[in-house]
């Protein structure tokens, strides 16, 4: 024991000596994120090239797993007082960040280090969700927003015209032309609370939660049990229930469905579209449109979900210089246009999208512009700029246990809903007793 | 037993020093850590820490899924322990038989324990899959019933119980067989000379003389089907369908990990902690009076 102690002593001598040698020369910058493979490549890209840009700062790209495992080591790490100097989180964890008194907050941060960015050119639903008082609180990095794929070799063996349902009566006559094609998966969705409760609240500018979804103080009370909810849960029950909707799992377990070629219609992240062009290639072809709408409900607009960094409380001021350079070289133009174009995510500033636009960019991948286009043509109430929930990641799971309670006829579509939201107002209140 | 004696009187203190450090540091204070914590309405990032008393125990207790969940792992717990060590039992004194090839028989049987819970998980979660899975394909000809366990909760706990007890088969089999090659040939043949039949032998002599690898075996598979099997359920089903597979350890680890929760998740995981020393307790106080060593 003894001796592995003063191996271990050593061991942090060395670590600690060895520190300024590496460090003299430029201050380092802990940026902690939650992108694998290919996206994951492209952060250390962008990493690379802002190190290469300047000599001052070295930011350090590190990956610490899913989202909730990023956030869970950003919070072992804050409590340790050790904390990276950014972190990504994903929009579920937006309140916990916003309550947490951890945060420095991004508007705040530029201010102080006197660099001016117009912060009016973040697209409308990205600069609601994020801010706080008309501030913004974290720096928009990486956004999508759910849309709908078809798979056009199902529908021509069904005899279908190569045309995305646009309205969910259309989607149930074309599922049913799908199943009797012998299609396996005739409509399925990834993401099942995301996509298909709360993404489709917002579309019909349908209320989530209260205190407008809580944009205006913590909410305690979940409004998914209404009549929209209702209705939407008993066309996927009965979906379900005749063979047209395939349930395929959490998360975005589903789209293993699509990415096989076995679903004819499928909803899920518009970030999904780099995922599908490899797992397609030489097999199948594909086309997108918006989501469906549910006839006789208002149009509100989809919602964003994805990620945003955040900058952490405890570091020295001469670090926090170089996070805010670090953001205004991210924060250009340039590469805004250059991040959604490679990965699929929404461009973020409206000059990003118009450059995209104009550099033919959009013309050749025109699937990319689906999302673009159907934010566009949505309607921002606040029913629809976004969900904001304590606890929202419990909250998600006690909504998508009573889906699958809902879809396997062990429940009624409304006595799922309601359990769910006895469930999930007690997970609320539990976050506003913590913070009232 | 033999006593030793040691002359240094210190000698034995500093012997069991790493033991017990490792002990105090690895249990003893994250588990007072969680009892003190369970008291708590805790914040994420620390900065609120509400004493509520037993108001964490209050939410669990008057929570009917909390009951679901205490049910299903016992349920869960029990099937893998019976079901593993009787297939074990039964394959160990197969494998312990005279034939040609034991050693690559054994070795083979062997082999599933060296693979982690979560990887054991997808293995079997491929076996299953509802669209590519083997089995789902070949029960297909059979009936027109879907075995998809993304709905079904019982296909799921299937699941997992089956991939629990197959990970753990190489260790209660590994154990069996040294037991079994523990018994004397002669007390055997004696039997046999006295006209027992296999069957016969194996009730009346074999099975009480394993009692001890048995007992082992019982305690050990019980903890490992409460704590170990935490990555099985994360990598394959989440707890779900609904809350079909959330055992208690999984409970504990979402409400905490993933949502947050700290308090009311150091709650679940005190109850976790009283329920195992209850049962170990229960198993060495009553089932060790009939085992023979």
């Amino acid at each position: 024991m003894k001796r592995s102690l003063v191996i271990v002593l050593v061991a942090v001598a060395m670590l600690v000596a060895g520190f300024p040698s590496t460090s003299v020369a430029a201050t380092e910058i802990q940026f902690w994120h939650a992108m694998t493979a290919v996206l994951g490549d492209r952060v250390n890209d962008i990493a690379t090239k802002f190190n290469a840009s300047q000599t001052d700062y070295v930011v350090k790209a590190v990956h610490k797993g899913s989202y909730p495992e990023t956030l869970n080591a950003a919070i072992a790490a804050y409590r340790a007082k050790q904390p990276p100097h950014i972190v990504q989180v994903f929009e579920v964890g937006t309140q916990t960040m916003l309550s947490s008194g951890a945060v420095y907050p991004v508007y705040q941060l530029m201010k102080d280090n006197t660099i001016a960015i117009d912060w009016n050119d973040l697209i409308g639903p990205v600069k609601s969700y994020y801010s706080s008082g008309g501030n913004l609180y974290s720096m928009a990095f990486n956004s999508s927003t759910p849309i709908l794929y078809y798979n056009k070799d199902l529908f021509k063996k069904a005899g279908l015209p190569d045309k995305a349902p646009a309205t969910w009566d259309e989607v149930e006559a074309m599922a049913k032309k799908l199943q009797a094609a012998g299609v396996k998966c005739p409509f399925g969705s990834a993401w099942p609370s995301w996509v298909l409760v709360e993404n489709m609240h917002a579309y019909h500018d349908q209320p989530f939660a209260d205190r407008s979804n809580g944009f205006d103080g913590l909410a305690t009370v979940l409004r998914i049990n209404g009549p929209f909810g209702v209705t939407m849960m008993e066309l996927l029950a009965r979906g379900s229930k005749e063979g047209w909707f395939t349930y395929g799992g959490r998360l975005n377990k589903a789209e293993a469905l699509m990415g096989a070629g076995e679903c004819g219609i499928f909803t899920t992240s518009s970030a999904y579209l780099g995922n599908l062009t490899r797992a397609s290639e030489g097999k199948f072809t594909w086309g997108t449109g918006f989501l469906p709408r549910l006839a006789g409900f208002p149009q509100g607009n989809s919602i964003i979900g994805g990620a945003t960094l955040w900058v952490m409380k405890g570091a020295r001021p001469e670090e926090y210089k170089g996070v805010a350079q670090f953001f205004k070289y991210l924060a250009s133009t340039e590469n805004q246009a250059w991040w959604a174009g490679v990965t699929g995510y929404l461009p973020l500033t409206n000059a990003a999208a118009k450059a995209m636009e104009a550099s033919g960019h959009y013309a050749k991948n025109p699937h990319q512009k689906t999302a673009v286009n159907q934010m566009n043509s949505g309607k921002t109430t606040p029913n629809s700029q976004g969900i904001r929930l304590g606890n929202f990641n419990s909250v998600r799971d006690a909504i998508e246990e009573q889906m699958e309670n809902i879809f396997s006829g062990n429940k009624t579509p409304k006595q799922g809903l309601d359990d769910a939201v006895a469930r999930a107002n007690e997970i609320l209140k539990e976050f506003a007793a913590l913070y009232k | 037993m033999k006593r030793t004696v040691f002359r240094n009187r210190w000698l034995p203190y500093a012997l069991v020093a790493p033991q017990l450090v490792v002990t105090i540091v690895f249990f003893f204070w994250p588990a007072f850590d969680s009892l003190r914590l369970s008291l708590y309405r805790a914040s994420p990032f620390g900065d609120r820490l509400i004493f509520i008393g037993s108001g964490n125990f209050a939410r669990l207790l008057g929570d009917p899924a909390y009951f679901r969940s205490v049910a299903t792992s016992f349920a869960f717990s029990l099937v893998v322990t019976f079901v593993g060590l009787a297939l074990a039992l039964l394959l160990a004194s197969l494998a312990n038989a005279r034939i040609r090839g034991l050693a690559v028989y054994r070795t083979l049987l062997l082999w599933p324990y060296g693979i982690a819970p979560a990887v054991a998980g997808v293995i079997w979660l491929f076996v299953f899959h509802p669209s590519f899975g083997v089995l789902p394909y070949v029960l297909s000809f059979v009936t027109a019933y879907q075995f998809n366990w993304f709905l079904k909760g019982w296909v799921a706990l299937t699941l997992i119980v089956v991939a629990a007890i197959w990970k753990q088969f190489g260790y209660n089999l590994a154990f069996y067989l040294a037991g079994l090659q523990a018994i004397p040939g002669s007390v055997l043949e004696a039997a046999s000379v006295d006209g027992a039949d296999p069957i016969r032998k194996f009730f009346a002599i074999t099975f009480p003389l394993l009692s001890p690898v048995t007992f082992f075996l019982f305690t050990l598979n019980m903890t490992f089907s409460f704590f170990d099997t935490f990555g099985l359920v994360h990598a394959v089903t989440q707890g779900g369908p609904g809350d079909a597979t959330s055992i208690l350890v999984y409970r504990a680890w979402k409400d905490g990990f993933d949502g947050l929760q700290l308090g009311y998740s150091a709650a679940q995981s005190v109850i976790l902690m009283l329920l195992v020393v209850a049962l170990t307790a229960v198993q060495f106080r009553y089932a060790e009076k009939k085992v023979t060593y």
